[in-house]
């Protein structure tokens, strides 16, 4: 299982600057784990006790994952995934 | 008041060899066209008395806020906003493939001071971007300022409003 994440501006610290790294893994929360493993400090960015932080979105292809199974959404060779920072605030 | 090496200065950071592109928060300064502003303010006072948002693009690296996207704010709120997700995603990868990144992302208070609130502040995840507030609260006037936010820290900037931002690059020129 092969699947591209795409990593934002503020996020690209933890993968030596790249916009896009390579995971492994049949759901999304296996993909993250996956990543940890060489990108320390990535997973604890994107996720906390509860889930998918609220102000991170991830997109598998053109789907927000909330509206899919969260971090148990399975993946299969080929997806994208897109991480981008929520634009929000008061 | 410390002064940026000349290196660091905007009209003169081709001349900086050493450093691999322009510093990305050495320029403390935003210089956005006066279509631009007016198209800002107007989203603005369209939505009032929800806050409006949006982002102007420009060129990666080149500072020049040129094309200006204004987002549906998802919250429809007077206290809160949020580009809505998939806007959002549809957003970014139009910037990807134009080569663009949000060199301005704007929001509106509608009935406080055009300084970024506690939660803007915390949620904020463009570090490069100049973050322009608009308060709304005034009927006849508008407030329009423009900050940095890097890891929780709020730094403002002068805004210098333009004709054009060509001119203005022609002006530097030489």
């Amino acid at each position: 299982m092969s699947i591209e994440v795409r990593i934002p501006t503020i996020l690209r610290q933890y993968t030596g600057g790249e916009k896009a790294v390579v995971g492994a893994g049949g759901t999304l929360a296996e993909v993250f784990e996956d990543l940890e493993s060489r990108h320390p400090g990535l997973r604890e960015r994107l996720v906390d006790d509860k889930g998918l932080r609220r102000f991170v979105n991830v997109y598998l292809n053109d789907e927000d994952v909330r509206f899919l199974g969260g971090l148990e959404t399975s993946v299969t060779d080929g997806d994208n995934v897109t991480v981008l920072p929520a634009v929000a605030g008061g | 008041m410390v002064t940026a090496p000349a290196c660091q200065q905007r009209s003169t950071v081709r001349a900086c060899g050493e450093m691999p592109g322009p510093p990305p928060y050495a320029v403390r300064v935003l210089l956005i066209d006066k279509a631009t502003y007016d198209a800002i303010v107007a989203h603005a006072r369209r939505d009032h008395p929800d806050e409006a948002c949006g982002v102007v693009a420009g060129l990666a690296g080149s500072d020049r806020p040129e094309r200006f996207v204004p987002m549906v704010n998802a919250a429809r709120s007077p206290t809160f906003y949020e580009f809505d997700s998939h806007d959002l995603l549809s957003l970014y990868r139009e910037m990807d493939a134009r080569d663009e990144e949000p060199v301005v992302v704007y929001h509106s208070h509608t009935a406080t001071e055009a300084y970024p609130s506690r939660t803007d502040i915390s949620l904020a995840q463009e570090p490069g971007a100049h973050y322009v507030l608009v308060s709304t609260r005034e009927p006849d006037t508008e407030e329009f300022r423009s900050f940095r936010i890097v890891d929780g820290e709020v730094s403002e900037e002068e805004v210098r409003v333009v004709a054009a931002l060509d001119e203005v690059d022609a002006g530097t020129a030489g």
